[in-house]
């Protein structure tokens, strides 16, 4: 403590109030700025942050991550070609290049109830930590509630309505995408499930639901699945998705 | 009417004054994403050139949006104050930014001429100014507003304390509460975004501010930012709302995503007004904008964002308001790209707002996607200080936990307030002196005020 106030740093006398709340308070003080402890600290935080934002898809480990599925897995790129310009392109990253449609369409498979997309967004650190946990039994559970499902599919830059584009080809019933959400100081690796009843060019956000903040100390694998459940089984019941399903859905507050 | 400029022997063709405003724009990404910039650097310059011969009078017959399609033209040309206007209906653009950084034009020749200007008059000769004239020009604006202290004198610069909380926990915000009035924030507002727009969830958080206001007699005002249509149904019953909080946006479009149109501000506003809970002034409404919202709800009819922006203004304006934010880097990369794009447009929106006589403050604020980090923050805090901004935010340690972007500290308002010699709202700093919060260095000092504080927020 003697060394702490020889060198000008000042606590605050309402640490305790900490225990109330994640936010920066009682930081203290020397002069009037912030101590180099907490300056630091948020520097670290932003670092993780950036960190992620920059992060790859790790396409080896994934695929290693889904073999248990038993379903095949392809690679997908959107029409952003790399970072800078998916961050200025929102557009671009909805949209699949050219021969990502053509190897969906050489796939020619007969459409199935549900088909899993897995991207980037955001976060790739995300996608890299959760995907395995959250893959593995969301598909042990929908096959055993009976629907079909399509390929897995591993999609590069992309945005949430490249769900959309997938649509317009395999024409699945249902779609669920898992993407990186935006990473905040708090958390780098949050994933994001998207579900859209017959995706397809065209639609808007609010014709789909979200299960967002997927990760160990937020809304863990296991619970995230049930959550996806009881959407999915809504949305066959309603035939929708979106804002009409999200009013029905006590499961979500 | 199309425009011109010849350089070399290549002429310029710009179709219309919408087309030579966007491509008269320093670059952003919204533009680009928008489809709507100069297609090189030669044709930027030769727009400048061309938007700086243009007369102002044209902006009164050319609008850029149509005045039958959108309510914000109509408003905007419908109360255009022709004799404000008339000193400067001779000038270019090009005059009129020549002119405003003469010494003629001085802050009370300023404050007369302000509603004599048009938003987009006001937007195009920002393009033709660099960063220092951006500046220049509105350290000679004064906008004075008074609610129960006055914000905006000269020599004053005052901070919305931003308690927010994910779930918008009592004792959570309470503890950021405490923080922020200890470091000497709050006297702009105590501002709470709250998690849910539920009016009850609003509500309670009102009445909490409230408490600890009346009990420690702060001479500040509260808001809880909730829908326009929340707030008024919470004035109905009876609830303490100071401030009546909206977003809003520079096209009639926009701003119906935003779900408000000009008569229900026009609802709220005298809503607000009939409480009269003011005690020093009735400047009641709090605006938020930002660069970029029209385009992103697909309602900017090819208008570049700047210029949609300055529109939003004229809006504000027609509501007398106490606080105006521009929350400049809060919408992400694709309209802001870095940390260079985001300072050139804050202070662009603190310049064109307090041109057009507003109360301008700015969220200095970016997004983890961007490319911008604290150092940028703390050079357009820096630039905007010396501009004369009226409010900046507090946040504790500049992370905003419940929306998940970084914006500006109690430590950065102290920060600013020293370097500049700058003080709080003159009733606001009386009663940190009184308290025993800060000294008149403006150093916070220790009071033993924090249980008594809790006590009175978390009862």
């Amino acid at each position: 403590m003697n060394d702490v106030k020889k060198i000008g740093v000042e606590p605050d006398e309402w640490e305790p109030l900490k225990a109330y709340t994640n936010a920066r308070i009682a930081l203290g003080k020397t002069g009037i700025s912030i101590p180099l402890k907490e300056s630091l600290q948020f520097k670290m935080a932003h670092a993780h942050a950036k960190d992620a934002v920059y992060s790859h898809l790790d396409v080896a480990g994934l695929q290693a991550d889904l073999e248990s599925t038993g379903l095949p897995v392809h690679r997908l790129h959107s029409q952003a070609e790399n970072r800078d310009i998916y961050l200025q392109r929102p557009d671009l990253g909805r949209l699949l290049a050219n021969d990502s449609v053509d190897k969906l369409r050489r796939l020619n498979s007969s459409p199935a109830d549900i088909s899993i997309i897995i991207a980037d967004g955001l976060s790739a650190t995300a996608i890299n930590n959760y995907t395995g946990p959250v893959v593995n039994r969301l598909v042990e559970k929908i096959q055993q509630a009976g629907y079909s499902l399509a390929p897995l599919l591993l999609v590069e830059q992309g945005r949430v309505a490249i769900t959309d584009a997938v649509g317009g080809i395999l024409r699945p019933r249902l779609a669920i995408i898992l993407i990186g959400e935006r990473p905040g100081l708090s958390a780098f690796d949050s994933m994001g499930a998207y579900i859209t009843y017959e995706p397809q060019p065209g639609l808007t956000d609010e014709r789909r639901n979200c299960v967002s903040n997927i990760r160990d100390r937020g809304l863990p694998p296991v619970l995230a699945v049930d959550k996806l459940m009881y959407l999915i089984n809504s949305a066959f019941r309603l035939q929708l998705t979106g804002v009409a399903l999200k009013d029905n859905n006590g499961l979500l507050e | 009417m199309a425009y011109h400029c010849t350089v070399g022997n290549f002429t310029y063709r710009f179709n219309d004054l919408k087309e030579l405003l966007a491509k008269a724009s320093p670059l952003r990404s919204g533009d680009v994403l928008a489809g709507l910039t100069a297609e090189s650097y030669e044709e930027r310059v030769a727009a400048q050139m061309a938007l700086a011969d243009v007369p102002l009078v044209t902006f009164l017959s050319e609008v850029v949006i149509p005045y039958e399609t959108d309510e914000v033209t109509r408003l905007i040309i419908d109360t255009h104050d022709k004799a404000a206007f008339f000193r400067i209906s001779s000038f270019t653009v090009g005059d009129l930014r020549d002119w405003l950084l003469s010494d003629d034009a001085d802050t009370i020749t300023l404050q007369q001429l302000a509603r004599g200007l048009t938003p987009e008059m006001v937007a195009a000769v920002s393009k033709l100014m660099r960063n220092q004239d951006l500046i220049l020009v509105a350290k000679k604006c004064e906008v004075v507003t008074r609610f129960r202290n006055t914000l905006g004198l000269r020599g004053h610069l005052s901070v919305r304390l931003q308690p927010n909380h994910p779930t918008d926990d009592a004792k959570g915000v309470a503890a950021s509460i405490i923080d922020g009035l200890l470091y000497g924030s709050g006297d702009a507002t105590i501002g709470i975004n709250p998690a849910t727009d539920s009016p009850a969830a609003t509500s309670r958080l009102l009445h909490m501010i409230d408490r600890v206001r009346e009990r420690f007699a702060i001479p500040t005002q509260s808001c809880v930012l909730s829908h326009i249509t929340t707030t008024l149904e919470l004035i109905e019953q009876k609830a303490p709302v100071d401030l009546v909080f909206q977003s809003i946006a520079g096209t009639e479009k926009a701003n119906a995503s935003f779900g408000v149109s000009l008569s229900l501000l026009q609802e709220a506003y005298e809503a607000g007004l009939s409480l009269k809970r003011g005690t020093i002034g009735n400047n009641i409404m709090y605006f938020e904008t930002g660069q970029g919202s029209a385009l992103s709800s697909g309602a900017h009819h090819n208008v570049d964002q700047q210029t949609c922006e300055v529109r939003a203004y004229a809006v504000a304006r027609q509501y007398k308001p106490f606080l105006v934010n521009s929350v400049v880097g809060f919408i992400g990369p694709e309209y802001l790209f870095d940390g260079k794009q985001i300072i050139r447009a804050g202070l662009e929106d603190h310049f064109c707002g307090k041109l057009m006589g507003l109360p301008m403050g700015m969220d200095i604020c970016y997004t983890n996607h961007a490319q911008a980090d604290q150092d940028d923050m703390d050079t357009l805090l820096t630039l905007l200080g010396v501009a004369g901004i009226n409010f900046i935010m507090g946040v504790p340690g500049a992370d905003d936990i419940m929306l998940n972007y970084q914006s500006t500290s109690f430590h950065d308002a102290l920060y600013l307030r020293r370097i500049l010699g700058l003080r709080p709202a003159p009733e606001f700093e009386e009663w940190l002196l009184q308290q025993g919060i800060m000294d008149s260095l403006g150093n916070r000092l220790s009071t033993g005020l924090q249980k008594q504080l809790y006590r009175a927020l978390v009862s």
